[in-house]
């Protein structure tokens, strides 16, 4: 399945994923409205929060509009959503986003759009074979999930 | 002949519409039914109402006063039936927010009954382009009103073949009416079922599709009997239907402000209902053993408040032997305290469904407090049965399970024996009696037709035709206004018994629940002191049912540095919350204080509506000696200790030298003056004269000063 991994050895938080990352879904460079939020820290080792695909939204949605795709990426069908942020408030990573502007909240579907433009190949999408465990808030961000 | 899946129905009366989309919580209009003539008709929600009435609660009322007269009864054409959900129903972000009220004339108490419900219907009738639905008038056979918002058209059918039970009127919406999958999503019936036809105390069921079950479910509207009402106008099903709903339904003026605390309080409940109440995994049914450690869980008619088998119906037994684990149980769209659970796959053992394997909705505290350690009743199967069969015929749980402690009581009293009930052992604990008592009821039969008038009418029938002691059975029936009471002991909090007592539409504990901060943690030790909690809990309470909101978000989960705020009682961050969320649909800025201010305007004239009604004086907030302390010898021996301590400390006099007769009179000479005085205080702090009246002032200072509002308390401020 495919999931994206971090790592911050590499990261120099420039922030390009973000901007390209709301630029592909949103159509408008938004921090806020990227499915990837970069950490800064002061020690240079840059964190990054994402959906590493743990599947616990899927359970809690009323309208199984959740579900994983045949590439095991977890996917949210917006025809079904009632933009409830059941999701957001039981992610346990809190990498599920809601934003003002959207009545549907949004992920990471490891694209890979973010992987192409990251200067410093800090991001890469993986291919891991089992489900990867939920994550604590952030440590999706600190272990990458390799 | 209008016909989706083959029950054929006749169209009456047809109406055209264009749907209005609600902007700031609010679609503006009210769809106006009159089933005596026909009439369908859109009304306009005025700027006033919103401002003064807010919705929900406050919009039924306010149609029914403008709709009713001063002697108008229950089952006149023009009482009417007004559900409303408020202007922050149908909201999906913050949880508990699908509420509906439902407001009409009462058979039970003959005065205005307010009841809250979960389930679609409300929400979804605002999505269809309506804040409230006022039915009025008696169709001539039975019928369905058909609102269907995808089309904009609104019908009257007759409807024959259509069933009455509610489990059959729902698999008749989704396989019937419903044409397509996503149709089942989106739509909605109230029903009520065969027992709201034989009893006064019918309730309603509103009902919600479980996309994980692929099956109708049911949140009722329990009490006071509007689902006599309803089919008392001859009504089976309303219906709603509408297009996908959507994050931005009420169109509200800050959607971030309503997102922020909405995530917020899902982590809330993520992070802390697990230590906490469980109410994810169990629902309300984690209270019985709460109630029963405290002596609070009502036991045989409310003689006792624990007993030893009450483990075998608490919280761990449905958590892990019944209730399916793992759905997302809200009973409206992002509900994440989910407490909705359900028994799946069950297989009736009795009834005219025998063998059926069905989904049982619940049972909740109330179900297991009423129909279970009420009744002595303690097999989890037995009061699952109850529930499933109450639900579908229509029954509300509350009150079939204190009726049936009464009559159990008066079994056991030998005021009624096996020739009086028509060969009914009504002992307690005779599950089997009890089920057959409540097919009565849902056959219109026997014994079951005078247990369906509820306890305070069978009061006078035991009198009258049995002989019956008039006092015993005004101090052991469970009833106030004429509705039952609902499942808590309350002789040891002098607070509750006011909190019950003291309540507008009869002894239901959404007003007010005051009994661990007055008996338990002795916060509120003054009369003053409990005048004040039975003021702000009231108020604040009334509050939820005017906006769409369910009151157990409140309360059932706290943030975990509750205890060290100033007022834990109140749990000030999640009254803030509310700030939010409101301010965040309507835009209109408010305060906490003004959230207070917004009930009190509508409770008040709830009051005012009551003694307009020919009730509601201190005379109607009379409660039975039951409630206050122990009527029988066997009662008061079975706490002696206790009582004896209350004798000396709080009576000051000497038990020792007293028969337990003389002891039973002394505490009640006590405790019913007690209760007075604590209405005394009451009175005083919600403005009201010493009978019980809103006085002139206290109406001008929350804004009702309406001259036909005035005029109902004017001749009793001159007495």
């Amino acid at each position: 399945m495919r999931v994206l991994f971090h790592d911050p050895e590499l990261c120099i938080a420039c922030r390009q994923c973000e901007e390209v990352c709301s630029e592909t879904f949103f159509r408008q460079a938004d921090a806020e409205k990227s499915k990837i939020r970069i950490h800064e820290s002061e020690d240079g080792l840059h964190g990054a929060a994402f959906c590493n695909q743990c599947g616990e939204c899927i359970d809690v949605c009323p309208t199984k509009a959740l579900y994983r795709d045949k590439r095991g990426v977890v996917r949210i069908k917006r025809d079904l959503c009632v933009g409830c942020l059941t999701c957001v408030g039981f992610c346990p990573s809190l990498v599920m986003y809601w934003h003002a502007d959207e009545t549907v909240p949004f992920k990471c579907v490891s694209c890979g759009m973010c992987e192409r433009e990251c200067p410093e190949g800090a991001l890469e999408i993986v291919d891991v074979e089992d489900v990867p465990a939920p994550a604590e808030p952030h440590r999706t961000i600190q272990q990458g999930v390799k | 002949m209008a016909e989706n899946g083959g029950t054929p129905r006749r169209v009456l009366s047809e109406f055209s519409y264009e749907p209005a989309a609600a902007q700031k919580g609010y679609t503006g209009q009210t769809l106006y039914v009159n089933l005596t003539d026909g009439t369908v008709a859109s009304k306009e929600v005025t700027e006033e109402m919103k401002e003064k009435f807010i919705g929900g609660r406050g919009f039924g009322l306010w149609y029914l006063w403008h709709g009713v007269e001063d002697d108008t009864k229950w089952d006149d054409p023009e009482n009417e039936i007004v559900i409303s959900s408020g202007p922050c129903g149908g909201i999906t972000q913050y949880p508990g927010s699908g509420k509906s009220l439902v407001v009409s004339i009462s058979p039970l108490t003959n005065v205005v009954i307010d009841s809250n419900v979960g389930g679609h219907f409300g929400p979804l009738l605002k999505a269809a382009g309506f804040d409230a639905m006022e039915v009025q008038g008696k169709a001539d056979e039975d019928v369905i009103v058909y609102i269907d918002g995808t089309t904009g058209k609104i019908t009257i059918e007759a409807a024959p073949d259509v069933p009455v039970d509610t489990h059959k009127i729902g698999h008749w919406l989704i396989e019937d009416m419903a044409e397509t999958e996503e149709d089942r999503y989106y739509m909605s019936a109230v029903s009520a079922g065969s027992g709201a036809d034989h009893s006064r105390f019918g309730c309603l069921n509103f009902s919600f599709y479980d996309r994980r079950r692929e099956e109708p479910r049911f949140k009722q509207a329990g009490r006071g009997g509007i689902g006599t009402v309803f089919r008392d106008k001859g009504i089976k099903a309303l219906v709603v239907k509408t297009d996908p709903i959507r994050g931005d339904m009420n169109h509200p003026a800050e959607p971030a402000r309503i997102s922020r605390v909405g995530a917020k309080m899902h982590k809330e409940i993520h992070d802390y209902d697990d230590e906490q109440c469980r109410m994810r995994k169990r629902g309300t049914t984690y209270l019985v053993q709460i109630m029963n450690d405290y002596d609070l869980l009502p036991t045989h008619n409310f003689r006792y408040g624990s007993h030893e088998d009450a483990p075998k119906i608490n919280g761990d037994v449905w958590e892990h032997e019944w209730f399916t684990q793992g759905i997302p149980d809200g009973c409206w769209y992002g509900c994440t305290m989910a407490c909705s659970h359900a028994v799946d796959g069950y297989e009736l053992r009795t009834g005219p469904y025998k063998g059926e394997c069905v989904i049982v909705d619940g049972p909740e505290y109330e179900t297991l407090g009423g129909c279970g350690s009420n009744c002595g009743i303690f097999e989890p199967w037995a009061v699952l049965e109850i529930n499933f069969y109450c639900d579908t015929y229509g029954l509300d749980t509350i009150s079939f399970g204190t009726g049936t402690a009464f009559v159990m009581e008066c079994y056991e009293a030998g005021i009624l024996d096996k020739e009086k009930t028509g060969g009914l052992e009504l002992n307690f604990g005779n599950a089997e009696a009890a089920l057959e008592l409540l097919h009565q009821v849902g056959r219109g039969e026997g014994f079951g037709l005078i247990f369906g008038e509820g306890i305070h009418r069978m009061k006078d029938i035991f009198v009258e035709k049995f002989g019956a002691d008039r006092q015993f059975l005004e101090d052991i029936g469970m009833e106030a206004k004429g509705l039952e009471y609902s499942e808590y002991v309350t002789k040891e909090s002098l607070a509750q018994q006011g909190g019950y007592g003291l309540s507008n539409k009869g002894p239901q504990h959404d007003e007010a629940w005051l009994i661990f901060m007055d008996q338990v943690n002795n916060q509120i030790p003054t009369f003053e002191d409990k005048a004040e909690a039975l003021h702000y809990f009231p108020m604040w309470r009334t509050w939820f049912g005017l906006c769409g909101f369910c009151k157990v978000l409140w309360n059932d989960i706290t943030p975990p540095d509750n205890a060290l705020t100033d007022e834990p009682a109140k749990i000030p961050e999640h009254v803030q919350n509310y700030v939010d969320v409101f301010s965040g649909v309507t835009g209109r800025d408010v305060s906490k204080e003004d959230l207070i201010a917004q009930s009190e305007r509508v409770y008040q004239f709830q009051r005012v509506f009551n003694i307009r009604l020919g009730y509601g004086l201190r005379d109607h907030d009379a409660v039975p000696y039951r409630s206050q302390g122990p009527v029988t010898v066997e009662e008061y021996e079975s706490r002696a200790e206790r009582y004896d301590k209350q004798l000396k400390e709080d009576v000051g006099v000497d038990p020792e030298a007293m028969s337990v007769e003389e002891k039973v009179a002394a505490l009640r000479e006590y405790r019913e003056d007690q209760y007075e005085k604590l209405i005394d205080a009451v009175y005083k702090r919600r403005g009201w004269t010493m009978n019980g009246v809103p006085k002139r002032e206290t109406l001008e200072a929350v804004g009702l000063d309406y001259p036909d509002v005035l005029a109902v308390v004017e001749p009793h401020l001159d007495a």
